[in-house]
This record gives structure tokens, sequence and C-alpha cells, in this order.
């Protein structure tokens, strides 16, 4: 295979460049966190940009995420443009008074007159047999949440892109990363799928003005039998599924979110349309989540349109398990989407 | 780091001078007013919340004007203030028009919030003013933004972040204060400590309640205090503070030397604080409070050191005020709380489009490639 996607560039590299791009033309924007500067980044996101920017930009927090969440929303009020990062989103649960009282409703309970244009941002979903409390997906608890936008990128280049408009954005604007997908990338075309070959996962080089609109949903892989919906780490398991199912003579459609608030709905139904029928896959937990909610404005839009119901493929219904082989079983992954897929495309 | 700014007040405090000595008449009559501005305009506000003209949870200021008129006046106009919910005093004493805050109250389009934040949450953009918050010692965090936010911009400023004694016992006041140690941010905590978190006395719920220095001590930050029903000492304490902090510098924007980072209260460089503001509020924690957790005679002591007419009777004694112009400023503070009422009556309700607004600066639609957004104003806010 051919590698007709440009650049080799790791999903980490991708926001870093996103950062770095923004700071430099905006002098309003800094970054902070836990071990963002000295440590260069628990994950390496963060890597040499002390170096550049130096310890008044990138800034290390101690261990306070209340404090220093509160702190980027006070100085987002002042007119700077925070970055703050967490470690991992698990942690942001300490800091909930101000990420999802004072940030998102800022603009609203002051008349207009204060916003927040911080950026929230880390890793999100299981890492890798860490129990369940550092194994959190936050997309569900904080889409909930009027006044805030949220991303949840699957591919280097939606990670610039869709981080750099949150800079930019004047709202509050949460990023979801993966640890696990970090290092996607790393070793060229080898270890991520071909259907996102040919432009589809790295950023353009060079061009300052990328930027990928907030509210605009992919369609990753196209296809004619049966829509996948998903985001994240996800929507490499839906493109998974698709090659088995490919085998079989079943044509997926994979649908990348990628951002749930503002939530594209259109693009998302007029996939819908086109197949007839719908999965809906999402990382956090079934009740009353993203999943949800896509799958119940899917009937909303679709309801005529469609051959079979809506089925939903999620973590399962409990607590991250530390077990290695429990815990990807209770993750979404490849099998469960494809058994999904057979499941509502029976009567096809 | 210098302390250039630590040293007149000092020398001034050596020879026994007051900051407040150096206020002409004019500016005493201004500090008498705003605290009866406030007091006549909290008396109207029970009056309509009774009538159930004003909804929600609602705080009364009465009893601890001189704090916010203190402190207030001993900042600059465009240094930023935060607090809590009991925030009509902190708008008025920051200049916020009566008007605006009563028409809030009422939930009116013509209050300061457009109706739709209320009694616990009035802002002021133009005066600095960045908030009640209602979730107790939540402001904390955003006090310490202001304040590095100042700093970064290497702005002359001096952040007040008011907290009440309740929000001593928060992690995010803890938080806060560490913070603002380790990067020596200039804001100042206003301890606004009327001894009682909502029902429980500050003995009951705070360790080291009959020293709170400790709460201070433990982040090597400088500890103050003052008598918050004398609207002068507080001016004065504020005063000196204030020039104590103002100019705080980072020590961590030089890379390298962290090990001679040491904080210390004694000849301290500029640098945050942590002001104990003794006071005492003669209502309910909120209009909804019975008081079964302290007597009658209690209040009545502190009655009897009421801020207002310690301040009336210094005017009088030290003949820079008659009897006659105390009265004549009471009863503009009367008429003003009057109209103001008046004017929220009369306003028209929060339209129903206007719900819909200010949920995003930036409501989703196309996105404008390139090109950095503006900070939000009042012109460009809403849809």
């Amino acid at each position: 295979m051919v590698a007709t996607h440009g650049r080799t560039i790791q999903y980490r590299e991708a926001l870093r460049e996103a950062m770095e791009e923004e700071m430099r033309i905006d002098e309003r924007i800094f970054l902070m966190g836990e071990e963002v500067a000295e440590y260069n980044g628990a994950y390496k996101v963060s890597q040499g940009m002390l170096e550049e920017f130096g310890p008044k930009r990138v800034v290390d927090s101690p261990i306070s995420e209340t404090g220093f969440a509160g702190l980027g929303v006070g100085a987002a009020m002042y007119g700077l443009r925070p970055i703050i990062e967490f470690m991992s989103w698990s942690f942001c649960l300490v800091a909930a008074d101000q990420i999802i009282n004072n940030a998102p409703k800022m603009l609203y309970m002051s008349g207009g007159q204060f916003g927040c244009p911080a950026v929230f941002r880390g890793n999100n979903g299981a890492g890798g047999q860490l129990g369940s409390t550092h194994s959190w997906c936050v997309e569900s608890l904080f889409s909930h949440v009027p006044g805030l936008k949220l991303a949840v990128p699957s591919t280097p280049r939606d990670a610039k892109g869709l981080l750099k408009a949150g800079i930019r954005d004047p709202d509050p604007f949460f990023n979801l990363e993966s640890e696990r997908m970090l290092g996607m990338g790393l070793h060229g075309d080898k270890d991520y799928s071909r259907y996102l070959h040919g432009g589809k996962w790295a950023p353009p080089e060079n061009d300052n003005d990328f930027v990928i609109p907030l509210g605009q949903a992919d369609i990753k892989k196209p296809g004619t039998d049966c829509t996948v919906i998903a985001a994240g780490r996800p929507v490499h398991f839906a493109l998974e599924a698709a090659e088995a199912l490919e085998q079989e003579g079943i044509d997926l459609e994979v649908v990348d979110v990628r951002t749930y608030r503002p939530l594209d709905i259109e693009t998302i139904a007029g996939s819908v349309r086109r197949t007839g029928y719908a999965v809906v896959v999402d990382q956090s937990w079934p009740f009353a989540s993203v999943g949800a909610e896509v799958a119940s404005q899917v009937y909303e839009h679709c309801y005529d349109d469609m051959d079979n119901k809506v089925i939903r493929v999620h973590n399962d219904d409990i607590p991250a398990p530390y077990n290695r082989q429990r815990e990807q079983d209770m993750l979404p992954n490849a099998k469960k989407i494809v058994d999904a897929v057979r499941a509502v495309t029976y009567n096809a | 780091m210098t302390a250039t700014n630590a040293s007149p007040p000092d020398a001034d405090v050596a020879q026994g001078k007051r900051p407040s000595d150096g206020l002409g008449d004019e500016k005493l009559h201004q500090l008498l007013y705003d605290m009866m501005l406030i007091r006549r305009f909290e008396e109207r506000t029970m009056q309509a919340y009774q009538q159930a003209k004003i909804g929600g949870f609602c705080h009364i200021y009465i009893g601890q004007e001189a704090v916010a008129v203190g402190s207030i006046n001993a900042l600059k106009d465009d240094d930023p203030i935060v607090g809590a919910y009991r925030d009509h005093g902190f708008a008025l004493a920051r200049g916020m028009h009566l008007n605006y805050c009563m028409a809030e109250m009422y939930g009116k389009i013509t209050g300061c919030a457009k109706g739709k934040g209320g009694s616990m949450h009035m802002f002021d953009r133009d005066r600095h003013m960045y908030g009640g918050h209602a979730i107790v010692g939540g402001q904390c965090p955003l006090g310490v933004g202001l304040a590095f936010a100042s700093q970064y911009e290497e702005k002359d400023n001096v952040t007040l972040c008011y907290l009440g004694d309740g929000a001593l016992n928060q992690g995010a006041f803890f938080e806060s204060m560490n913070l603002a140690a380790i990067w020596n941010l200039p804001v100042i905590f206003v301890l606004e400590n009327n001894n009682y978190s909502m029902g429980t006395h500050i003995s009951r719920g705070t360790a080291m309640a009959n020293d709170l220095s400790a709460k201070a001590e433990a982040f090597g930050m400088r500890y103050a205090e003052c008598d918050g029903l004398d609207v002068l000492e507080v001016y004065d304490c504020f005063s000196r503070e204030i020039a104590k902090t103002r100019g705080a510098k980072n020590p961590q924007w030089k890379r390298g030397d962290w090990d001679q980072i040491a904080y210390s209260r004694e000849g301290a460089t500029p640098g945050p604080a942590f002001i104990n503001v003794k006071t005492y509020r003669y209502q309910g924690h909120s209009m909804s409070d019975p008081q079964k957790y302290r007597t009658k005679d209690e209040v009545g002591e502190y009655k009897e050191r009421d801020c207002i007419n310690v301040l009336v009777n210094h005017l009088i004694e030290s003949g820079k005020a008659t009897q006659e112009q105390c009265t004549e400023l009471d009863n503009k503070a009367k008429q003003v709380s009057k109209e103001a009422v008046k004017f929220a009556e009369e306003s028209p309700e929060m339209p129903v489009e206007e719900m819909f607004t200010d949920v995003y600066a930036n409501p989703f639609g196309p996105y404008v490639k390139g090109g950095l957004p503006n900070i939000i104003t009042n012109e460009n806010s809403g849809e």
C-alpha cells in the first residue's frame, strides 16, 4: 500500500501543532495544567512548548483541578484565552463546579457581559487497565450542559482542526482526546484504517488557517448499506468493523460526529436516509448518553426512512473492570459493532 | 523583586498616620452616603421580597455596609472585584445604578443581567465587577484567575476576592490561596466574617476560628484584620494592604532557581494577602431565615455599634459634617431607593425571545475562517 496521506503525524503532535500555531498569533493564549511545562507533558502533548513560549505562557500547575480550572474561567472573563489541560478528564470531576457551573453559564448569568473563551482539554476514555475511576468518558456528562461546546476528535487532522477552532471560539470548548490514540500514526499508515488514507488522516502542512468548523460531522467512509455513527476512538472500531463486513458484502457508511455540541444532525440524518439503517456507537455508558441522544434525534428525523430500529453500541453498563480482557469486552469494539450491524440489517 | 510599594504605608503607620486622614469632607460624605444608600436600598429590597416581587434566594447586606464601601473605595476604578451571593452591597458600592440592581432582582429586562441572574448574580462589566457567585467558595478560583490575568498582561491591578466565613471550609478556597501564593498573584482574599455560615457559628464549623491568621500562615501569605463596623478602619486597612499587593511579580516567570523561592510575611515583597474583616449582619442569612441560632440581645449589641452611626458620630464630633447634612444624605438615599423600586416595577418583563440569547457568544452557525474573534462585549454577544 502506498501512503497517499501526505504526512506521518501522531495525534499528540497534531494537538501540539494546534496550540503552538495559535499561541504564535495570539499572545492572550496560555497553556496551564499538571506537568505541561518542565516535564514536557505527562503524555508529551506539550513537548517543547516551554522552550518556545517560556514559563509565563506554559504553566505547570499543582494538582488542584478546582483551582486551576477556575483560574482559567476567571482569566477568560478578564480577556485571556486559557488552554487548561486535564491530565485526564477523569480528574476534572473534582473541578465540576468550575467547569460546568462557572464556565458555561457565565455569559448567560451575566446577561452577556462576561463570557468564558477557555479551552479545557485532556484524555478521555479508558486508558489501559486503570480501573473505573480513571476510565471516565465524559461526553455524556458534559454534553448535557447548555453553554459549552464539546468535540471528540478521532484523527490528527480532526484533532488539530477542531482544537484550533475551539481555541478561537469565544465559548468554553471541551476537547476530549484519548490516551489510546495519542500515539496513533507513529508507524506511518500501519496502525490506522486504510479508509483514512487519501488525506483523511493528517492535517495539511504549513497551513495556519486550517480550521475545522465546530458542528460539522464527517463521513469517514462512504457506504451504501448501513450507517454507523461514532466519535473519537470508536470511529476506528467502526472502520475495523467496516473492513470485516466488506468481506460479507455489507458496505458500511461511517459518520464521525466530531462534535456533540453542536451536533450536526443534518449530516447524520442524511446518511441514515440514504442507507435506511443506523447503528450508534458511543464510548460512554448507555443510560441518558450522547448515544441515546443521537439515536433519538435519528428517529425524529428519519422515522419514515428507516427499514429497522436503531441499535446502540456502548460501554457495558458497569464500572470499567481492571482485568485486561474484561476491560476490552466492556468497551465498544469492532466485534460489537459487527454484531449490531448484522442484527439491524437482517431484513435488508 | 523590590518592595517599593510596601514602604510608604508602613512609614505612615510608624508615624501614626492613617490613610483616611487624607480624605476630604466631600469624600467622607460620599462614604457615608454609599453606606446609607445600601441600607435604604436593602430595606426596599426586603419590602419587595415580602411582597413577592423579588423571588429566589435573597441575602441582605444590612449591617455589613462598611466592608464593601471601605474596601472598594481603597481600590482603583479598574481593579477587579468578585464575590459571593450577598452582593447588592458590592454592586452599589462599585457604582452600579440602583435601578439596574433592583430591576435585576425583579427579573426585568432592564436589570444588570437582563433578569437572567437575579439577586445572587450581580455583574457590571463597565465597573470591573466580575459577579456575585452563588456556589460557596466558587468565586475564589475566579479571583485568582482575574489576578493571574492582570499580572499576565503586566497591568498594575489588584483583585479583591470576597468570601464569607462559610467559604473558609471549601476546598476551592484553599486551592486558591495556594495558587495565589506560589505565583505571588495580586489578589486579596477578603473574609467578610459575620460569624455565621447560614446558622452555624464560625466556632462550630471552622478550625482555628479564634486565630484565622493560621489560614494565611499556612500559605506564607500576609494576614491583616480590621473592624468591619468602622468604615474608616476598613479603608485604612485596605489602603495599606492593597499597596502591599499592587505590583506583585510572579517568581516562576524565571526558570531554574526554584529553591530560592521562599515566602515570607516579614518584610514581604508585594504579594497576595488574606484580610479578616469582622462584621455582622442584622438580618437572617437569607430572607427565609428564622434566626433561631442567635439571640436578639446579640443582634442588639451589634446594632449599638452600627457602622453608619459610627461614621455619623465621628463626622459630627470632628466637625466634618452637621446632623442636618447627614439627614439630608439619608433622605436622598431613601428617595433614590424608592425610585429604584418604581423603575423596577415599571420596567418590562424579560421577553420570551431573550431567554435564548447569551447562551453562546458564537451561536452555532457558519464559522468564519481565519481571524480571531474579539473579546466578548455587550455589543457582539448574543445572537
